[in-house]
């Protein structure tokens, strides 16, 4: 798929996205509005994964770390044909399989994560395990960036570089907010690069929002022959929406009438935009 | 009834510690099995691999000393179809990673066999920091995985090779000490409690390395008082052979329970919470570690001093009956 058609595509989920969290009447808007672009590009460009090869031990994977923003991992799957869109309106109802975060009882779902600091080290055994099969598949996970003040990650980390893991592809979804507030005042993980370099990962960075830079980098993995690949994707939270960007009180917001109108007004500018530009 | 199953205790034939069997069995596995993976936090010293990592240098990840991790991994590794085992004493890897456990394994339902070696008192001398007093607990607190403290050889063996082939999570527990073959009784399913001494007074109702004072404590009754008591190993704390249970309420009109475990949230109570929810009533106590800090020393003494010793756990059998 091409970039623009892949831009509009993350308009279009990130409508759906503001769309389903306002049913709900709950979400993690930001989080999904930051790493959406992410996610589009994984299913749509990256991964090896679809509803019929998933039961193929071979598939690519994605396991999200942080799973409360799940929004956007439930309309990219969707897309995907894992299951009908309108499933999506029992968003966190009662016995909803559709809860506030991933679980395997949604099609297309590799791991029931929600408790941070959780993805990675499954990702590392999925990755260990493909490196003594000497399988193709790769593992991608996405992490949060106020995950990283969970210990385990560094752990994982360790044990990622130790066994030469360059089929895991590690996507940090940098939006350098948490739900107190900005990283550096609740619990600085800085400086990031040369803590990942000196864990012997091969590391580059990346605009998480620019569907052209995340192609471009994740396109490039393995990056370097035996090094774990970490991606730093610098990411803005609500991305998209103008009030809701780099705002931490749209963590986990949810739109009430006139900025749901204003939000899906904004995405449909951008979206016309995008053809006035398609169609010179 | 099987008549071998009321040999004298002291006569029992002794076996190697469960450690060293669950260590063979793995290799016999192993060696059938390319896909079976031991996962270890610098743990192979203690949990006797070190054959198995020599033998099988493909089917061994090292995790270094990172329980969290060695139970994430292992998750991972797992739900590509590996039969994995990860191994760690019994004190870290349900306190340290119970998160872990709970998520990663239990509720993604990744087929992992946690084994916790040197579990209960074993590290006895070593203190808190190295007792798994809470494993019971914590575990039956956790949907979806398997409790297994299997008395000797034959019930590990068992234990290990069922849950090789099992799709579902297991915790498999067991201490360092040589232990005696409790039975000849062959017999052996996960959820069913074997039955391993005959007797009508009163039954006791251990797990583990428990199951073998509770022996002692039957033939030391029998002879010195002419009382009969059985003795069931329960070597499946969930799910619980409620069915046995049943039975064994029918029949006895007092009930013992005795673990390596602390009282709180372990087999007793696993034990008294069915029966009285099913109108039973028998004469019921509960022998474990007490809720304070816990004495150290070596696994016997510590037992001695809590009651979970032949003279101990007969001493409580008598002050039941007599009541």
């Amino acid at each position: 798929m091409c970039v623009p058609d892949l831009e509009r595509k993350s308009l279009e989920y990130r409508k759906k996205i503001l769309k389903y969290i306002k049913h709900a009447s709950a979400g993690h808007t930001g989080g999904s509005l930051s790493c959406i672009d992410i996610l589009n590009v994984l299913y749509n460009q990256i991964l090896h994964v679809s509803p019929q090869n998933f039961s193929d031990n071979n598939r690519d994977r994605y396991i999200q770390s942080k799973g409360h923003s799940v929004e956007a991992l439930y309309v990219v799957l969707a897309d995907q044909g894992f299951f009908p869109e309108s499933e999506l309106e029992t968003l966190c109802q009662y016995q909803s399989h559709f809860i506030g975060h991933p679980t395997r009882k949604v099609p297309g779902v590799e791991q029931n994560t929600g408790a941070l600091g959780h993805g990675l080290a499954l990702s590392v055994g999925t990755a260990l395990a493909g490196k003594m099969d000497e399988a193709d598949f790769k593992v991608f996970t996405l992490l949060g960036d106020g995950e990283l003040a969970e210990g385990s990650n560094w752990e994982a980390l360790l044990a990622a570089s130790h066994y030469n893991l360059d089929n895991l592809v590690v996507i940090l979804d940098y939006n350098k907010l948490q739900i107190t507030g900005r990283n550096k005042d609740v619990m600085n993980v800085e400086p990031l690069l040369d803590k990942f370099k000196a864990f012997g990962l091969a590391v580059r960075e990346m605009d998480g929002n620019d569907i052209a830079s995340i192609k471009a980098t994740l396109e490039d993995v393995p990056f370097e022959s035996g090094k774990p690949n970490l991606v730093i994707a610098h990411t803005t939270k609500g991305k998209g929406v103008s009030f809701m960007e780099d705002s931490v009180k749209w963590h986990h917001g949810v739109p009430d009438d006139a900025q749901y109108q204003q939000a899906q007004e904004e995405l449909d500018k951008k979206i016309s935009a995008l053809e006035k530009l398609e169609s010179k | 009834m099987n008549s071998q199953i009321n040999a004298e205790t002291s006569k029992l034939k002794m076996g190697s510690p469960n450690l060293e069997v669950f260590s063979n069995t793995l290799q016999n596995l192993a060696a059938e099995d390319r896909n079976l993976v031991v996962v270890t936090s610098d743990s192979r010293g203690s949990g006797k691999l070190v054959p198995f990592g020599e033998k099988f240098p493909k089917q061994i990840v090292e995790v270094g000393i990172a329980e969290q991790n060695l139970v994430g991994i292992a998750a991972g590794l797992a739900s590509t179809g590996k039969k994995v085992f990860a191994v760690s004493p019994a004190c870290f890897l349900t306190a340290r990673s119970f998160e872990q456990i709970k998520n990663d394994v239990a509720y993604s339902d990744n087929p992992v066999n946690l084994i916790g070696i040197s579990a209960g008192v074993s590290y006895g001398a070593l203190g808190t920091t190295h007792h798994s007093l809470h494993d019971f607990a914590a575990l039956r607190a956790v949907n979806n995985i398997t409790i297994v403290a299997p008395a000797d050889n034959f019930e590990t063996e068992m234990a290990i090779r069922f849950a090789a082939h099992s799709p579902q999570p297991f915790y498999i527990r067991f201490g360092k000490k040589n232990m005696p073959f409790i039975s000849e009784n062959k017999d052996f399913e996960i959820g069913k409690g074997r039955l391993v001494r005959n007797g009508k007074a009163a039954v006791i109702v251990a797990t583990g390395e428990t199951v073998y004072p509770a022996l002692l404590a039957a033939d030391h009754l029998e002879k010195t008082k002419g009382i009969r008591v059985a003795v069931v190993s329960m070597h499946t704390l969930k799910p619980l052979d409620t069915k046995l249970l049943t039975d064994l309420a029918g029949q006895f009109p007092v009930m013992l329970t005795v673990e390596e475990h602390m009282v709180n949230g372990g087999l007793g109570e696993a034990c008294s919470g069915f029966l009285l929810q099913n109108g039973f009533a028998p004469k019921f106590k509960i022998l474990g570690i007490p809720d304070e800090y816990t004495v150290t020393g070596s696994q016997l003494e510590i037992f001695d001093h809590y009651g979970i010793s032949e003279k101990g756990i007969a001493s409580e059998v008598l002050k039941m009956i007599d009541n």
